[in-house]
């Protein structure tokens, strides 16, 4: 029997489209029978990006594992909002230990598994930017390469927002910070710094690398559900707005999210064994103006006078990565949503 | 039965028969071989069901401890001096916890200089981080607080840090009674935690906790180490009971009836001490000896107890705090607030230096004639220290580092190019 793929254009995302799927298809976050792992009631501000999607990945790890979970969470933002007794909002079982170490715990965590027979507990690790690509890094890398059976998940939101916005290792360039202002010859972050973790994790062969934005449900879930189903180590890194060390509305969260990808900045791939596997293609190729000029930490950038030629550079960067991943639509011809994807 | 065996040979045969369920590995000496030794047993397939895991730090060492008592295994791990510094995070973690992680800490010094030798300056640097710290006279007393500290560990849910000196015992070969498996198995029963990582019970562990709660959390933690002082001593007397040998307790006394004079350290160095205090004995002088095996929680009521006769106290000790002197002696100093004796410090055996019986023969007839500095450090070579204060007194720019040229000062009088 031939079948047509059904495909969604009108929004951009799956919010209608998912009514018009069988049941079988849509989210995890649109089952009403949902853990809610990260339960209402927490402290994270208006529209943050990581609450969003540390609630859609343990979901989804929840729903893969039939409930068989167990979670550790680097110190950071997602741990102070979340965890303040009596209202700790986590419905897992859910351990914090410290800033630079959950993906050695996590270790620890999946060996009292093994060594127990319980392999049908599963772990997945937590953490922020700066636990992941600063920090925690050294137990990072420990971790991958051990293949330790393993799934980290970075919430990245690009610097230290628990502290108070401070520049990490995953701040992009001309980005305002509190260590970065926008002051001087070079306002905002420097260029030619920073790590990409989704290819530091590449280079370590591990089974299964994915990034992921909150802005694509089906994508983020379908890569939790994908890593679930695999032994190992592996990593996904969800890129997660900041409204605050951002400077972006809150209601602007998911469209800033959209862009990161549509711009071409952050690019959204799965890869296995170390090679890149499938992409999400660029629907709607968009300058990267749009993008900066919704958040207060490119507010340097325009204005009166517009610094075109760091924008310009930007725009390289995004263009580099449209090159390097494939992400230009024009090599898709088919593609829908999911149209890189195997 | 008695072997012909490494120190830390026999430390890891008997964690090995103490059933371990996740075992983390990183190198640093002096306790290497207790950790290889370890997981040779887990390779060979003698040690099973256990995880070996080779970290890449001790930081991670501890915390893949953490994950593994949190999630209910039974965690153990060894380290030494810088390796316990760059875990110390993670150290004061699984004590706040409450993990009852085992681990032992064969005793370094900490650089710099750089120096693998041993002193007890790494226990002393994590005194106040909330793990129980017991200290091996000998290597039948290392084998035997193993067992012992699991025990602890997990009837009282905190980590246990069995002290034994680098080198001195980790690498000595004699004559040692490594516990028989069926006789670990009747003492040390299964580990039940009190609080697990369980899909079927999901909990949150480790919760921030503001001003509002956290000086009651850490009361409580305090008050769960104080029980110790009980259950250690329990825990000795029913080992004792089992095996037939004495080995671990709070404190324990040598010749200190109707003694002027006590010695109180900390470790290997007791043995030696004992020596010289015989020959004193056998000189007609009243002196004595306080071991002190649990270190952490202090046995403040112990150490009175044990000192209540003394004129003098002589704390020695393989380590100090700049700029102060005595770290055992404070505690000791507590101890003693409401006796009439007097108190010296003794700093000795720094950086593997060696404690001789004679240099403990002359301090204490010193001691005893009331010559003994309240600060002294034993077998300092004074003119040493004095050519160097000369040259950095003389010089007008950039002297250049100290042991640098101590070392270079010492090496020219060796070698006769110098007038001694």
């Amino acid at each position: 029997m031939t079948t047509q793929p059904v495909r969604f254009f009108q929004v951009g995302s799956f919010a209608v489209g998912n009514r018009l799927l069988p049941s079988g298809d849509r989210t995890v976050q649109s089952d009403a029978d949902r853990t809610n792992s990260l339960d209402a009631g927490h402290r994270a501000c208006q529209g943050c990006g990581e609450a969003l999607g540390a609630r859609y990945a343990i979901d989804a790890a929840m729903r893969a594992t039939a409930g068989r979970l167990l979670v550790v969470n680097a110190t950071g933002c997602l741990e102070v909002f979340s965890t303040p007794y009596p209202q700790t909002s986590w419905r897992i079982a859910w351990l914090h230990s410290l800033f630079g170490n959950a993906p050695a715990v996590a270790t620890g965590m999946a060996a009292a598994m093994k060594v127990k027979g319980k392999t049908d507990v599963r772990v997945v690790g937590q953490a922020g930017d700066g636990g992941t690509v600063d920090i925690g890094f050294g137990c990072l890398s420990g971790m991958f390469e051990r293949n330790d059976d393993v799934l980290f998940i970075c919430y990245d939101n690009e610097a230290y927002m628990n502290t108070g916005v401070q520049r990490s290792g995953a701040t992009p360039p001309a980005a305002r910070t509190a260590t970065t202002e926008a002051v001087g010859s070079q306002p905002g972050n420097v260029f030619g710094q920073g790590k990409d973790l989704p290819r530091l994790a590449m280079a370590h062969d591990i089974p299964y690398v994915a990034t992921a934005t909150v802005a694509d449900l089906h994508d983020l879930e379908g890569k939790v559900e994908r890593a679930m189903q695999i032994r190992g180590a592996r990593y996904l890194h969800i890129l997660v707005p900041c409204p605050l060390g951002w400077g972006s509305a809150s209601s602007d969260t998911i469209r800033v999210a959209r862009l990161a990808q549509e711009t071409g900045l952050f690019p959204v791939f799965e890869a296995e064994g170390g090679q890149v596997t499938a992409v999400s293609p660029i629907r709607h190729r968009t300058p990267v103006e749009e993008y900066l000029s919704l958040q207060g930490r490119y507010a340097h950038l325009f204005g009166e006078h517009p610094s075109l030629d760091v924008i310009a550079r930007i725009q390289a960067i995004a263009d580099h990565n449209i090159a390097r991943y494939g992400l230009d639509p024009g090599e898709h011809d088919d593609a829908g949503p999911e149209g890189g994807r195997p | 039965m008695l072997r012909q065996i490494e120190g830390s040979r026999a430390v890891a045969e008997t964690v090995a028969c103490c059933r371990p369920e996740v075992v983390c590995a990183y190198p640093i000496s002096p306790q290497t071989h207790i950790i290889e030794a370890v997981g040779a047993m887990v390779k060979s397939g003698a040690l099973s069901p256990c995880e070996f895991i080779n970290v890449e730090s001790e930081f991670a060492a501890m915390s893949v401890s953490i994950g593994a008592s949190a999630a209910g295994a039974r965690a153990y791990t060894a380290t030494a001096s810088q390796g316990l510094l760059f875990m110390m995070e993670a150290v004061y973690n699984a004590s706040g916890l409450g993990l009852p992680i085992v681990m032992t800490l064969a005793n370094r010094t900490i650089g710099g200089p750089i120096n693998i030798w041993n002193d007890h300056s790494d226990a002393m640097s994590v005194r106040d981080t909330g793990w129980i710290q017991l200290f091996a006279e000998t290597n039948q007393e290392a084998v035997d607080l193993h067992v012992q500290a699991f025990v602890i560990a997990e009837r009282l849910s905190l980590p246990v840090m069995v002290c034994m000196d680098g080198f001195i015992l980790t690498h000595a070969i004699e004559g040692i009674d490594v516990p028989e498996q069926d006789a670990v198995d009747a003492f040390l029963p299964p580990f039940e935690p009190r609080q697990v990582l369980d899909p079927d019970d999901p909990v949150s562990i480790g919760a921030m906790v503001g001003p509002e709660a956290f000086e009651e959390v850490r009361y409580l933690a305090y008050v769960r180490q104080l029980e110790a002082l009980d259950l250690i001593p329990a825990v000795a007397a029913d080992f004792a009971r089992g095996f037939g040998r004495s080995s671990g307790g709070l404190v324990r006394s040598y010749r200190t009836e109707d003694a002027d004079t006590v010695v109180v350290a900390l470790g290997s160095v007791l043995g030696t001490i004992k020596d010289a205090v015989d020959a004193r004995r056998d000189a007609g002088e009243r002196v004595g000896v306080v071991g002190i095996t649990t270190f952490r929680p202090f046995p403040v009521q112990a150490v009175a107890n044990a000192l209540a006769g003394a004129q003098r106290v002589v704390v020695v000790e393989k380590a100090f705090s700049v700029g102060f002197g005595g770290v055992l002696s404070t505690d000791v100093a507590l101890a003693t607030q409401r006796s009439e004796s007097s108190l010296y410090t003794v700093v000795a055996g720094l950086g593997g230096r060696p404690i001789t019986r004679r240099h403990l023969e002359t301090m204490l007839a010193a001691a005893g004639e009331d010559q003994l500095e309240v600060l002294t450090f034993l077998d300092l070579d004074t003119g040493v220290v004095e050519r160097e204060q000369a040259r950095m007194a003389a010089a007008t720019t950039r002297p250049g580092p100290t042991a640098e040229f101590v070392l270079r000062d010492l090496a020219l009088r060796q070698n006769g190019e110098v007038e001694p």
